[in-house]
Order: structure tokens, then sequence, then C-alpha cells
């Protein structure tokens, strides 16, 4: 018991840690709040834009988890799912080392449309499946001996830590990036904004790739 | 790859006039009759250097009869868009098109004195892939590398509108055709938007026909030739808005929006106003209901001359026109440069306010018939024409030739390529360098001119001046 108190703590703590992550990454939106409150010379704008990349970036994480969330239903077929998981998180990170182009789609969408533009990045960068095992992981302990659960009580118990696996992890990241854009605007000023990009293409696919075989090995020899 | 964005990406404006200097230019050359290749020059513009104002290297393409003319990046600072971000980029290639032969040279100059020729976009392919020929203005921005074509389809480029193509910026693979609402928009030269303002302006010279034999008088005075410009709904690739400036202004050219992206007006220069051969200026701007509009703010008288003074063209008129054929921004938004090329001067204009920009100095050079000398005592061909602006605003230079055969209309008897530049003081004071002029191999024009780590007529920025 002790050790699954243990292990929770530890995959809560990984919920948070990618959040922080995921907010300094320049592509998941930071430089965009810096423009918005610059563009609409109000410090209120800034806030704003905050809110919307979160927004955008938390609807991206529920709609990768909940699919997810509701497959576990299948008890049964558990420790299968979860290594399906990590093997489809690990093929993501595998297409984003091997293709480095950016995807082209999200030029197309216009500069005010922030939410939109914050859920097609964190799609298209496959931010949400970095959650995906670790989320998986805190179903699994959650749900404690499953085979006395009812299973309306399981999926409920299941769709719930979807929806705070996706909201803490969204809170850890608009801190993150709030966090840099906020000192980029009021102290360092612009300079600092390509001083502070940073390519995190090959580390953010070769995260993918870590996480996904934590999953695998987690989901098999883990717990 | 890069792990950091490329040094010469700067988010705003003000950023890039604090940036140091430009090290080299690469300026456009041109075999006027086609019995040459085409190149570019790199030209030394390190003021300590031995071979300052030299041309150090030449990349000279295998083919004839390009006619190189308008150039440009690969990257710019619109890489540091925060939507498309694509920062790590390098600033690395020029996209230099063949006006006339629609082929299209990518040439490294990651290091400028060993300058060397990438990748070659044969014509074939654009035909195939866009319909469009005689590729023209390049700006890098969303999705890739835009390029704007002055003709259609066809051998004479009249088969269908000319539009804008975009190109990858990594692999220079075309992409396909820009326009999916191109509206009226039925010629075109050039164009350039706001990133952050999602707006994008184009321009109209006029069909193959009207000008790679020379310029169509019959045309001209019939006012054929484009007088409209067209707004954009940038990334919808929708015509919004089509302004017609009134027929008599008689090609609607250069597009300067203002860099800073909080502004929404720019420039738009006007070759000649056909009933009183003035040159002119446009302003354009958006209102507070969202529709476009716009002013003459500037106007250029011609010179009354002898006709015995003029070429065939003009004799019937008795006076040469200013001919305003390139004008350039400087970043900071203040200053202006209005090349006449038929009068033989550089003009500069204090547009802080851009509805009522003052004129604040003047160079004169060249001429059709003032025949200005440069002070350094030699003869310079041709007028100033095209015009490229330091980052900082302190060095401001150009080149002579417009475009081949209509060179040879204007000033049937001059001939050679030249580059110059002035310098402007701190209080605006605008002269010639006696020391800077460039003078092109025999037989090679100049034209268009690209400054190393970019320059006033490239770069797109997405973040204000603060």
């Amino acid at each position: 018991m002790m050790a699954d108190v243990t292990s929770l703590t530890a995959l809560w703590w990984a919920v948070i840690f990618s959040g922080l992550y995921h907010g300094i990454n320049p592509g998941m939106g930071w430089p965009l709040a810096v423009s918005a409150a610059l563009m609409e010379r109000k410090h209120r704008a800034l806030a704003g834009a905050l809110a919307m990349l979160a927004f955008g970036h938390f609807l991206a994480m529920i709609a990768i988890l909940l699919p997810f969330s509701l497959m576990l239903f299948l008890v049964e077929w558990e420790v299968e799912i979860r290594i399906a998981a990590g093997l489809l998180v690990i093929g993501m990170g595998l297409y984003l080392l091997i293709n480095r182009r950016h995807p082209k789609y999200l030029a197309r969408v216009h500069p005010a449309r922030l939410a939109l533009w914050s859920f097609l990045a964190a799609m298209a960068h496959g931010a949400g499946l970095m959650l995906v095992p670790i989320f998986l992981g805190i179903c699994e302990i959650s749900a404690g001996d499953t085979s006395h659960s009812a299973a309306q009580a399981l999926m409920t118990g299941n769709i719930g830590s979807a929806f705070a696996v996706a909201m803490v992890h969204t809170l850890s990241m608009t801190f993150a990036g709030g966090a840099i854009a906020t000192v980029i605007y009021f102290w360092l000023g612009l300079r600092f904004l390509s001083r502070t990009w940073f390519n995190l293409d090959i580390v953010w696919a070769l995260s993918l790739i870590a996480v996904g075989c934590f999953g695998i090995y987690f989901a098999s020899f883990g717990h | 790859m890069n792990l950091r964005p490329d040094p010469t990406f700067h988010a705003s404006p003000k950023l890039a006039m604090q940036a140091p200097v430009e090290n080299y230019a690469f300026t456009v050359m041109l075999s006027s009759d086609g019995s040459q290749s085409d190149g570019i020059a790199v030209v030394d513009l390190k003021p300590d250097s031995d071979t300052y104002g030299q041309i150090v290297h030449q990349v000279i393409v295998p083919n004839k009869g390009d006619e190189f003319h308008h150039f440009g990046w690969n990257a710019c600072s619109s890489s540091l868009s925060p939507l498309s971000g694509h920062a790590f980029l390098e600033r690395r290639y020029l996209i230099v098109p063949g006006i006339r032969s629609s082929r299209i040279y990518i040439i490294d100059v990651k290091d400028p004195l060993k300058a060397y020729i990438h990748k070659t976009v044969e014509p074939e392919e654009l035909f195939a892939k866009t319909g469009y020929s005689r590729p023209h203005t390049i700006h890098c921005g969303p999705e890739g590398i835009y390029v704007s074509c002055l003709g259609g389809g066809g051998e004479d480029g009249t088969d269908g509108p000319p539009g804008i193509f975009i190109m990858d910026c990594e692999t220079f693979e075309i992409i396909g055709r820009y326009e999916m609402d191109r509206g009226k928009q039925d010629k075109h030269y050039d164009f350039w938007w706001n990133l952050p303002q999602d707006y994008m302006v184009s321009s109209e010279w006029g069909l193959p026909p009207q000008y790679e034999n020379g310029l169509v008088p019959e045309d001209l005075l019939s006012n054929k030739y484009g007088h409209s410009i067209h707004f954009w709904d940038l990334r919808a690739r929708k015509n919004i808005q089509t302004m017609d400036f009134g027929e008599n202004y008689q090609m609607a050219l250069e597009i300067r929006p203002a860099h800073d992206p909080t502004k929404s007006y720019g420039f738009c220069g006007v070759v000649v106003d056909t009933t009183n051969l003035q040159g002119a200026v446009f302003t354009w701007w958006r209102d507070d209901d969202g529709v476009w509009q716009s002013k003459k703010t500037i106007t250029i008288d011609p010179v009354p001359a002898d006709p015995d003074d003029l070429p065939d063209l003009l004799k019937g008129f008795g006076a040469v026109p200013p001919l305003v054929t390139d004008i350039d921004l400087s970043l900071d938004d203040k200053y202006l440069y209005v090349a006449c090329w038929g009068l033989g001067e550089m003009h500069q204009y204090d547009v802080s306010d851009p509805m009522n920009p003052v004129l604040a100095g003047k160079v004169e050079l060249g001429g059709i018939v003032a025949h200005h000398k440069h002070p350094n005592g030699k003869d310079f061909a041709f007028g100033p024409q095209m015009v490229e602006i330091s980052r900082d605003g302190k060095r401001v230079y150009w080149t002579n030739s417009l475009y081949s055969t209509w060179d040879d209309q204007f000033y049937p008897n001059d001939e050679g390529g030249q580059m110059v530049m002035a310098t402007v003081g701190e209080d605006g004071s605008f002269a010639l360098d006696k020391d800077f002029y460039v003078d092109f191999p025999t037989g090679l024009r100049s034209h268009q001119i690209r400054l190393e780590g970019g320059d006033c007529s490239t770069d797109s920025f997405c973040y204000p001046s603060v």
C-alpha cells in the first residue's frame, strides 16, 4: 500500500513536471502571449492570451485522455491497452524524430484564434500522448483491486482522473509559459525572446519515446 | 537546423536596427541582351576592408537569358512568428528568379565569399505546378516562401491570370498556387504583408506582352497598365478589397507597409500619371470600420525639356517624367526613399506623419536629360532605381537599371551597371558617399540589392518596436 502511495505521488509529480516542460516550449505558445500584449498595448492581453492558450491545451489533453479512460472499461485488456498506448506514444516520438518538418496547417490559423491554435499545436506535437502512460498509471493505482470495483464506478473514476490530470497539467503548463512570457514582457524585453527560444524538437521527440517506454515497462513489470 | 534562432532574426524592427551592420551586399547582375550569363555580385561593405566597395565574388549561372530582377531570402525575421515559429531555419539562401526564363536559382550565401548555386528549379516545374510564369517578388512567410509571378500560363504568359505561389522553405519544392479567391486581380507585380494583422497587399505592373519587349506606348496612353492594388485576407487566401487609384495612375508598383506590425498603413509608388506625367506615391491605410482607404500624398512634377534631348518615346511630350520606379521605407518607418529614375533623383521624404510626407532631402545622379555626375566625377548610367536601406537607416544603396528593354527605350545612349551609396546623418542629412561607387563588369547591368543579415525591403516582423 505504501508503494502505491509513493507511485501515485510520483505520477502526479510527473503530470506537473510534464506541464512545466510543455509550458517552456515556445511551440506551445508563450511567445503568442508576449506578442498579444505588445500588439494590443495592454498588460491584460497577456493574461487573456494565456487563458486562451490554456483552454486550447486543456481541450487537447482531454481529447486524448478521455478515449483512453473509456477504453479502460475493458478491464481484462488493461495491460494490453497500456502496452498499446505506450507503443503509440513511442510511434509518435519516432514520427516526430524522422519527420522534422513543421506542420503547415498551424500557419493557416488566424492570429486571433489562440485557443484553436493551441489545441492544434498540442495535437501536432503529441502533447496529449505524452500524458497517456502517466494517466494510465494513475488510473490503475487509483482503481486498486479492479476486480471488485463496479464497472460504472471505475469508469466515473477514470473520467474524473482524466479531467484532474488535464487540469493539473494545464495549470502547470500555463504557470511555466506564463512566467517566461511575463518576465520577457515586463522586464527582459523582446531581445530575450529569441535568446530563450531553444530548439526542443529532438528533445521533445525523445521525451515521447521515453514516456512510451516507461508506460510499457510500468504496465508489464511495474505495479 | 540550429538549436538557437538565427542571430539575424529580430523580434522587432527596433532590435533589427540595433543589430550589427551589414558586411556584404548581394546585387543582381544582368546581361542586357542575353549574350552573357546573369549572376549575383557579392560587394564588400566593410569600410575598413582593403576591398571595400568592390565586387569580391560572383556567382555566375550556367544559363543565358534568365534576366535577373528581384530576389529574396529563404528566411527572415518572420521566422520568429509566434504562430508558425520556425526559428531554427537559417537566413542562408537567396531565391533568385529569372523574370524572362522563369527559372529559379537557390544560391547558398552562408559564406558570402564562396556563395554557390545550391539548387535550380527549372521553368517546366513552375509551369506544371502553378500555371504561372515570370517569377518576381520573394517574401518568406507563413507556410513557406511566397513568390509573385508576372505572367500566367502559355507562351506569352497571358493564358490565365498571374499570381503568387508558395515554395517550401527547406526543400525549395514548389508547393502550389496561393490564391483561393483572387477577386478582380488579373495582373501582378509586388506584394507584402502585416503578419500579425493577417493582411497582404499586392500590386500590378502589366502582362508580359506589355513589358517584355519594351514599354508599349499605346497601352500606356490608353491606361492599360495596372492601376489597382489588392488587399487580401492573408491566411484565408482571399482578395477582400480591390482599390483602384484611377486609371491614369499607371503602374502601381512597390508596396511598402509600415514595418511596425501595430500599424495598419503603408505606401505604394506609381510610375506615371498619364494626365500630367507626374510621379506619385499613395498612402493606404485601414480605417476604423476595417475598410481600406488611400490618398495620394506625394506628387513629383515632370521637368520640361528640349525634344532634341529626349528619347523617341518622350519627344512628343517635351518633358522628362520623374518615373517613380522604386520606393523603400526605413525600418523605423520614418524615411521613405523615392527613386525618380527619369529625372535622375533620389528623394528622401520624412513620413513620420504618413498622411503628410515632407521632402527632407534629395540627391541628384544620372537622369535622361540632366546626366548628373557622381561626386567622384564619374558618369552614372540611367538613373537611380532599385534602392535598399541598411537596417540602421544610415546607409542607402541603389543601382541604376530598370529593366533591360525599358533602359534601352528611355536611355538609348547609356550602358553600364553601377551601385552607389548615400549616407544619412543623425539629423537626417542625405548625401552621396564620394568613395562608394561600384562599376559592374562590362555588359552587365545591376538591379535589386540584398544586404547580408536582412534589409528594409525583406524583413517582416511579428512583434512591435517598444
